[in-house]
Formats: structure tokens, C-alpha cells, sequence
């Protein structure tokens, strides 16, 4: 093993961070992006003339579920490159 | 202790406070955005009425996501937790972080089944659609006030200068915890009656004064719980601590889990009843002193668990 200096437990923290902030973070959106695909499905058996719209609606409302998945990538990315140099 | 362990638990907190803060917001906001395809499903002429208010109430729900970001970059990119002693600072820093991350997921999961059950029911009704948006704004302020409380007790802890010992850095530990727990129960709790009475408005519109008003006594129930943690959490910021012993440390992790877990269930056990009273309105809103009673009822039931769980935190605050 190397030398534990503070460096290296600074950086194992942020690195330890990184991994829960991206693991749980993708929970939501996952969750939530699956069950709006699986309305969507849903809206298209019942009106299938409308799936054109369906499917841009579903997309726009899954972008916005996205993007607190984002902000743990983000975050997740800092604690991984930014952090301790 | 060293400065540089101050810094990495400053990180693996930022980690932990947007890892759960994007958990709510992204189911919430994804229900919402089913439940509008639903709609859009049944009344396609409705389309863009109904986009605008699933972005409306994804919007109120992104605010918890927003949050727990603010905190995780102050974490990152600040100083905030360096100065002074580095152990209370550890100790504060992660009490911020969870404090702010698990309020945010209970939080958003409120608010976002809220928006989605006002998407549903604006497709049903698009004409009224403006009064089922207005109640589901209503709805959401109420419910989104324990993560407001979580910011709070965060920016306490990140911001004020504390002095103690081990003991004091575990009670500053505790109060996160228990802050951030006890407002993920009464977040959920608390959207729960939003997205009913929102439903039921969209079908029977003339009953809205009574369900709004059944929505926001409900609502003030569950949000008992999160205040009960918010006390906790202050007497725990507050709380002397200058020793090391192990005794009065487990007394205060003790009495930080107690009010944080047992608020969960209580704030959602609130919530349920709740939510039914409200949708006994569109039944039968005839009934709605009965059915009042009832429901505040089984809700101080519901509660008594929570209580339980105050009475010990108290106990292992004061008189351990």
C-alpha cells in the first residue's frame, strides 16, 4: 500500500463521495424516466394516432428528470478530477 | 485531529447530500411526466396545457434537487468547514449534508406525486385546469417547508463556530441526521393530501374551498413531524458537550436516530389519512365534519409513534 499521507485520504474521501453522489443519484431519474416510458406506452395503446406526441412528451418530461442525475454527475465529476488536484 | 480530515469528510458529504437529493426529484418528476402522457392520451387537444403544467410542477420539484446541489458545490468549491476544529467541523459538514440530502428526497417525493396527480386530473378537465394548478401550487409551498427547515439547520451547521468536544461534534451529527429524516417522512406525508385534493378538484371543481380546506389541516398534521425533528435538531446544536464520554455520545447519536426514523413513519402514516378525507369530499362532501374527525383521529394515532420517539430523544438529551 502506499504511504497514507493527507493528500491521499483527501482524495479516497472525495473518490468514496463520488461513488455514492453517481450510485444513488441515479436511482431517481431511473425510476422515475422508466415509470414516464411506461405511462407513455400505456397513453400510446389507448390513442395510437397520437404516439408522435406522446413519445415528444414523454422525452420532454424525462429530460427534466434527468437533470438532478446530472447534477450528481456533475458533482460526482468535480469530487473525482477537481479535487486534490 | 488534522485539518486534511476535515476536507475529505467535506467531500464524501457533498457525495452523499446530492447522491440523495437527486433520488426524490427524479421519481417525482418522472411520475409527473407519466401521468401527463396519460393525459395527453385521453384528450390530445390538450397537449400544450398539459406540458405546461407538468413542467410547472417539475419545477417546484427540482427545487429539493437545487438544494442539495447549493449545499454539495458550497462543500466543493468553498472553505466552508475548514476553519476552526476540525473534528466539530467533520461533524457539522456531514450532519449538513444528510440533513439537506435525505429532506430533499422525501421532500421531492411529495411535490412530484402532487404534480403528477394535477397533471391527471388537468386532462381530465382542461377547462379548469387553472384552478387545479392553483391548488396543487398551494399544496406543494406546504409540503416543500421541510426542506426548507433541512436548509436551515444546514446553514447552522455549516456557518456557526462551535466549541466543544466529541461529544458536541456527535450532537451536531445527530441534529442532521435527525433533521434530514424526520422531514423525508413528513415531505411524502405531506404530498400525499396535495396530489388528493388536487384530483379532486379536477372532477368536482365546487367543492374546492372544502377540500382545500381538509387538504391544509391534514397537511398540518403531517408536518408535525418534521417539526418535532426540527426541535430536536436545535437542542442538539444547542447542547453542551465538552467531554468525550461514550455515554453521553450515544445518548445524542441515540436521540438523533430516535426522532429522525420515528418521524418517518408517523409522517407518512399522516399523510394517508390525509389523502383519503380529501377524496371523501368528491364522494361525498356531506360528510365532511364525520369524516374531519375522523381522520384527525386516526392521524394523532398515527403520530403517537413520533411522540414516542421525541420523548426519548428528550430523555436521552436531558436526563441520561
Amino acid at each position: 500500500m502506499d504511504q497514507v499521507t493527507s493528500t491521499t485520504i483527501i482524495k479516497a474521501a472525495a473518490l468514496l463521495g463520488a461513488g455514492i453522489c453517481m450510485g444513488f443519484g441515479a436511482i431517481g431519474p431511473g425510476v422515475g424516466e422508466g415509470y414516464a416510458a411506461g405511462r407513455a406506452c400505456e397513453g400510446i395503446a389507448r390513442a395510437p394516432k397520437e404516439a408522435g406526441l406522446l413519445t415528444r412528451t414523454m422525452l420532454i418530461g424525462q429530460a427534466v428528470s434527468e437533470s438532478t442525475g446530472i447534477y450528481s454527475l456533475v458533482v460526482a465529476l468535480l469530487l473525482i478530477f477537481v479535487v486534490g488536484g | 485531529m488534522e485539518v486534511f480530515w476535515a476536507e475529505a469528510i467535506k467531500y464524501l458529504s457533498a457525495g452523499i447530500c446530492m447522491g440523495f437529493g437527486a433520488i426524490g426529484a427524479g421519481i417525482g418528476e418522472g411520475y409527473t411526466a407519466g401521468q401527463t402522457a396519460l393525459g395527453i392520451s385521453r384528450q390530445p387537444e390538450a397537449s400544450g396545457q398539459l406540458v405546461k403544467t407538468m413542467l410547472i410542477g417539475q419545477a417546484i420539484t427540482e427545487t429539493s434537487g437545487i438544494f442539495a446541489l447549493v449545499i454539495a458545490v458550497l462543500m466543493i468549491s468553498t472553505n466552508v468547514g475548514t476553519e476552526g476544529d476540525a473534528v466539530l467541523n467533520m461533524a457539522a459538514v456531514m450532519g449538513a449534508g444528510i440533513a439537506v440530502g435525505v429532506a430533499g428526497f422525501g421532500v421531492a417525493i411529495g411535490v412530484g406525486y402532487c404534480a403528477g396527480r394535477t397533471c391527471g386530473g388537468v386532462a381530465r378537465r382542461p377547462t379548469i385546469g387553472g384552478q387545479v394548478t392553483g391548488t396543487m401550487l398551494v399544496g406543494q409551498a406546504v409540503t416543500e417547508t421541510p426542506v426548507i427547515f433541512a436548509l436551515v439547520v444546514a446553514f447552522i451547521l455549516l456557518y456557526s463556530a462551535f466549541s466543544g468536544g466529541l461529544e458536541k461534534a456527535f450532537g451536531l451529527l445527530s441534529a442532521g441526521i435527525a433533521m434530514g429524516f424526520g422531514a423525508f417522512g413528513s415531505g411524502i406525508g405531506g404530498g400525499l393530501p396535495a396530489g388528493a385534493a388536487c384530483s379532486v378538484v379536477a372532477r368536482r371543481e365546487e367543492v374546492r374551498g372544502q377540500v382545500l380546506a381538509m387538504m391544509l389541516i391534514g397537511q398540518a398534521v403531517t408536518q408535525t413531524s418534521a417539526i418535532f425533528a426540527l426541535v430536536i435538531a436545535f437542542l442538539l446544536i444547542f447542547a453542551h458537550g465538552d467531554g468525550a464520554s461514550m455515554v453521553k455520545i450515544a445518548a445524542f447519536l441515540g436521540a438523533g436516530l430516535s426522532m429522525g426514523m420515528g418521524a418517518i413513519g408517523a409522517g407518512i402514516g399522516t399523510g394517508m389519512p390525509a389523502a383519503s378525507a380529501c377524496t371523501a369530499i368528491r364522494i361525498n362532501e356531506r360528510t365532511s365534519s364525520v369524516v374531519m374527525r375522523v381522520m384527525l383521529i386516526g392521524q394523532a394515532v398515527a403520530q403517537s409513534p413520533a411522540i414516542g420517539s421525541l420523548i426519548v430523544a428528550l430523555f436521552l438529551l436531558f436526563v441520561v
